[in-house]
């Protein structure tokens, strides 16, 4: 057997880093009079290339490269080509929305590319030192973008809040990795996994597993761990939000995943009970406070807060179960949030002059297409059955009932029900004729075009096909699934990390 | 004909919605989409009449079945098929199809696409939910139910619709999550969502009771709203007044009662009989609770919304009776005013965007002006009462004599009480609305009468309501085949079918067959 060259396991984050760095070196280097779309363009090239880079790996032998640090197996795959799309979706949303006299266009393509690299390399990374390169690559990419429209105040505020919080929690991230590396003496994953139950010190892996979730739950906007969700998508650019709301979270519920299911399945006595109160918190409190908004995007954004609540239900479930039910639900949520946020996009407009849900009344007037699209989206966020929604949620309570949790999955289902009230809300409004008062007559009819439509397209093809024909992606899940789940091997590569001697006299 | 019995029922649930994506796609010029929508439901009507043409009444169990794999892992099947219970259900809901698109010709000017397109996809979403034997598609149908009858609320409302929607949304939305969690614990039990297999394996498999008993009262209360069952009425009037009338006919009573009798008593028969006593209760109060408050209403929409409570009261009663003879006057029953609102619709649809108010005050004397308005509702109202030789007869006397019989006396004769009652309601409205002096309404806004598109709605309906009432047997042939004491129950049942006393139910499951 020859040994798989190691550049292949990274092969889509070099395409992506190797796309990002042309976009960023072609923005230098043509005249600054000239139009910068066609950077646009040349990302989403990269990024489709780095797409189909994936799925090519599924040609290779499952197992990891680069001395054990990177790993690529359905799982790595699944995620990647999830991520490669949402960011493709997201550039297509941003070819046709952002201003074309627009500053920085160059770095904002380069920047989304930039961040997808980190995003892809946090699925695939099986070394927490790696992981934590990725979550800093990622992160550092979204909290530019956040702050991309920096003319208006909203913008660089959205940007401080998330760097500060962001930063504070992946310091935390940081902290429970250096206590597993004190626990085991390793940080490559499948070591920690052979050595955590049998470590001598079992408190000191518990609060380094403590500290790493609270790392990982704030990236992925679960309560308590939320409030930096609204104000930072609000005032981030639509298009960026769809990305933000999206992409990351899907990286960064990869890694949940990794970590509970593969690197510490001997605590799930301790990790699942605080998943279960998470979960129930998310829920609640993103619908709760969703119900009071006025703003569409801090709608959106509560809403997807009680999403990632809806998603940790799945955690409940025992092995390939709950894992391969949260892996197709972030793929469902992704399709229908990125679609609901490029109907934003194009309602709202880029500088957002009509961001109030009373805005958007008598949209279906207004533009039947987006009218139509926006009330689709929203009963695939509510749940209703043969759209992606409704099997999301649906595998997500199978999974948590499959693992005995049938309180949560109560509790889950009475507050998709109080969930359907505010996005009723926003379709009802949308359905219905502008009175005198409100009338928009003076709104620009936004226009449709082709990237944008292209990038609806694909989101309401992805929400219909998880929703009519769920088996596929559903069978990919469970085979991502079941290599997560599958002891982890021993270790065949050499470990980076020296192992110290905890005992041994200090040096001189 | 092979390939055509096993495939009618995938052509009964695609054809309307190939319908909808058509009307979606055409332009809205020169009633092109009314054409289309009026096509299409009429063809359905046609594949559905091939349910009841080819049906083999000698034999038990599902027909026209499909069974095949569509979701490996949870096993989701689409599996469907129908039986004496759900098959004139099937045509119904087929038949008052074109009758809703001919109430809604003239009635629905604005966005006309958009009404039909949703018109049609309720159409799918109804006939899924009466031919599906699997529990997650026969939920999801179930849902997606919920969603165009909202939609079309909010659009199309009289005066306040997007509340009314929202209402009815959440109203029906919230309690179907309890019956999805049912519905999952029964999976994590018996891996399978299949009806047939769950309805064997709940005969055999002794589950924790306490655990039953949730389960059951979750099926039962996402049921018991959609009916509605007293006291969880409350969406109801305002739905009534809201909707557009072909919306709200075709989907009133009908889903509820199905599936309560299909779904609620068909799987779990020890819990319903643990409960049977309360529910009996609960309907008589409804009967009455229904009659009393229609009698005092000033909105003719209010009105119809709280006869239909007394109205599906009454069915419930026969339901939970217990009874095979009750049964088969629920099923009647539930035909029988599927007809009769369908036809109320139509005409108060007509009398409102003629006049413009649903106020029974201002109206009056319109005998003279509107006369073949005034006779379909003279028949309409009449069935509704339960007029002999007319189909409400037949359900009601069916309904009051096995539960008289049968049951409890007390209950029935209290429940008579309420079909008093509602003879009072209903006569009294058809003299205000038509008798007495003319109204200032009247004279000041002079009226055409029923148009052609109307009248084709109505006449078969009237046609029905007297067939049905001289030739139950038509009917309840192969209702009975349908209706039979779950397997392994132990439901001691007298027959006593007063339709036709020598026919006795074919077939008689005892306790071990099947």
């Amino acid at each position: 057997v020859t040994p798989v060259p190691d550049i292949y396991r990274i092969l889509p984050e070099v395409i992506l880093t190797l796309t990002g760095v042309a976009v960023m070196l072609i923005d230098a280097s043509i005249p600054p009079e000239w139009a910068r779309r066609s950077l646009g363009w040349l990302a989403a090239i990269g990024t489709t290339l780095a797409l189909w880079a994936s799925l090519w790996q599924l040609s290779l032998p499952e197992g990891t490269g680069f001395f054990g640090t990177v790993e690529t197996s359905t799982f790595t795959v699944f995620f990647h080509v999830l991520i490669c799309g949402i960011v493709l979706v997201a550039l297509l949303v941003s070819l046709d929305t952002l201003p074309a006299e627009s500053h920085h266009q160059g770095e904002y393509y380069a920047l989304v590319v930039f961040g997808a690299v980190g995003m892809c390399l946090l699925t695939g990374a099986v070394e927490l030192l790696v992981v934590f390169v990725a979550l800093e690559i990622s992160s550092i990419s979204t909290y530019v973008l956040a702050g991309y429209r920096k003319q208006t105040g909203r913008g660089p505020e959205a940007a401080i809040k998330y760097f500060l919080l962001g930063s504070f929690a992946t310091a935390f991230l940081l902290y429970g990795i250096a206590l597993i590396f004190g626990a085991t003496g390793t940080t490559q994953i499948y070591e920690v996994a052979h050595l955590a139950p049998s470590a001598e010190n079992h408190a000191l892996v518990v609060a380094a597993l403590a500290m790493m979730l609270v790392g990982i739950l704030f990236k992925v906007s679960a309560a308590p761990f939320h409030v930096w969700t609204p104000d930072v998508y609000e005032g981030a650019p639509a298009p960026v939000v769809a990305l933000l709301s999206t992409a990351p979270k899907a990286a960064a519920f990869a890694l949940l995943l990794r970590v509970v299911y593969e690197m510490l399945p001997s605590l799930r006595s301790f990790w699942s009970p605080l998943l279960w109160v998470v979960a129930v918190l998310s829920m609640t409190v993103g619908n709760l406070a969703a119900l009071r908004q006025q703003n569409v995007k801090r709608m959106l954004a509560y809403s997807s807060i009680a999403h990632a609540g809806y998603l940790l239900a799945a955690f409940a479930g025992i092995g390939t179960i709950g894992i391969a039910a949260a892996s197709f639900y972030t793929a469902a949520y992704a399709a229908m949030n990125l679609g609901i946020f490029a109907v934003v996009t194009l309602v709202s407009g880029y500088d957002e002059k009509l961001p109030l849900i009373e805005d958007f009344r008598g949209l279906i007037y207004r533009s039947p297409l987006l009218g139509s699209l926006l009330i689709f989206f929203l009963i695939s966020l509510i749940g209703i059955p043969f759209t992606g929604g409704f099997f999301g949620k649906f595998y997500s309570f199978a999974a948590a009932m499959d693992g005995g949790a049938v309180a949560l999955v109560i509790i889950g289902l009475l507050n998709s029900g109080l969930a359907a009230a505010y996005y009723l809300r926003l379709a009802v409004v949308a359905a219905q004729r502008s009175t005198a008062a409100t009338d928009h007559a003076e709104a620009p009819r936004p226009e449709v075009g082709i990237a944008v439509g292209a990038a609806l397209m694909l989101a309401v093809a992805a929400t219909l096909v998880l929703g009519i024909a769920p088996g596929k992606v559903l069978h990919s899940a469970q085979l991502g699934a079941r290599t997560l789940e599958a002891p982890p091997p021993e270790s065949t590569a050499p470990i980076l990390s020296p192992v110290i001697d905890m005992n041994a006299p200090p040096g001189p | 004909m092979y390939a055509i019995d096993q495939s009618i029922l995938t052509l009964i649930l695609l054809v309307p919605l190939a319908g909808a994506i058509l009307v979606a796609l055409v332009p809205d010029r020169a009633r092109l989409p009314n054409w289309l929508a009026l096509l299409t439901t009429l063809f359905t009507f046609l594949l559905t009449l091939h349910l009841p043409a080819h049906f083999a009444t000698s034999q038990p169990g599902f027909q026209f079945e499909i069974n095949r794999l569509w979701i490996a892992d949870p096993a989701i099947s689409y599996h469907v098929g129908v039986d004496g219970l759900s098959l004139w259900l099937v045509v119904l809901t087929g038949l008052l199809a074109p009758v809703g698109v001919l109430a809604s010709w003239n009635a629905i000017q604005a966005r006309r696409k958009v009404f039909y397109a949703l018109f049609l996809v309720q159409q799918t979403a109804m006939f899924g939910v009466f031919v599906s034997l699997d529990l997650m598609a026969y939920y999801g149908f179930w849902e997606l139910s919920l969603v165009p009858m909202a939609i079309l609320i909010a659009m199309y409302g009289r005066k306040d619709g997007p509340k009314a929607a929202l209402k009815f949304f959440l109203f029906t939305f919230i309690p179907s999550a309890p019956l999805l969690v049912a519905i999952l614990w029964l999976y994590t039990q018996t891996r399978t969502f299949d009806f047939v297999t769950l309805q064997h394996l709940l005969g055999h498999e002794a589950l924790p009771a306490t655990a039953m008993f949730w389960v059951a009262l979750a099926f039962l209360f996402a049921f018991a709203v959609k009916v509605p069952v007293f006291p969880l009425h409350g969406w109801i009037a305002d739905t009534f007044s809201e909707a557009p009338a072909a919306m709200a006919m075709v989907v009133a009573g009908k889903l509820g009662l199905y599936s309560m009798l299909r779904f609620h008593v068909g799987l779990f028969p020890a819990q319903t009989r643990a409960i049977a006593p309360w529910l009996i209760a609960l309907a008589v109060i409804g009967v009455l609770y229904g009659a009393c408050l229609a009698l005092v209403q000033r909105d003719f929409w209010k009105l119809l919304a709280f006869a239909a409570v007394s109205h599906f009261s009454l069915v419930m009663l026969a339901i939970y009776g217990l009874t095979l003879t009750g049964w088969n006057g629920a099923v009647y029953q539930i035909l029988s005013l599927g007809i009769v609102e369908g036809a109320m619709f139509v005409l108060l649809g007509a009398l409102d965007s003629r006049y413009g108010t649903s106020q029974i005050a201002a109206y009056g004397g319109l005998a003279a002006r509107l006369p073949r308005t005034a006779t379909f509702f003279v028949i309409a109202s009449l069935t509704m009462i339960g007029l002999p030789l007319l189909s409400g007869f037949i359900g009601e006397f069916t309904i009051l004599s096995s539960t008289f019989g049968e049951v409890s006396r007390s209950w029935a004769v209290v429940a008579a009480l309420g079909v008093i009652l509602s003879a009072a309601y209903a006569l009294w409205l058809v003299q205000r609305l038509f008798y007495g002096p003319e109204s200032g309404l009247a004279t000041s806004k002079p009226a055409a009468d029923l148009y052609l598109g109307e009248l084709a709605a109505l006449a078969p309906l009237a046609v029905l309501m007297l067939l049905m009432g001289v030739a139950p047997s038509l009917w309840f042939k192969t209702i009975q085949t349908g209706v039979h004491p779950p397997p392994h129950t132990s439901i001691q049942v007298r027959i006593r079918n007063l339709v036709n006393p020598d026919k006795i139910p074919s077939v008689i499951y005892v306790e071990g067959e099947r």
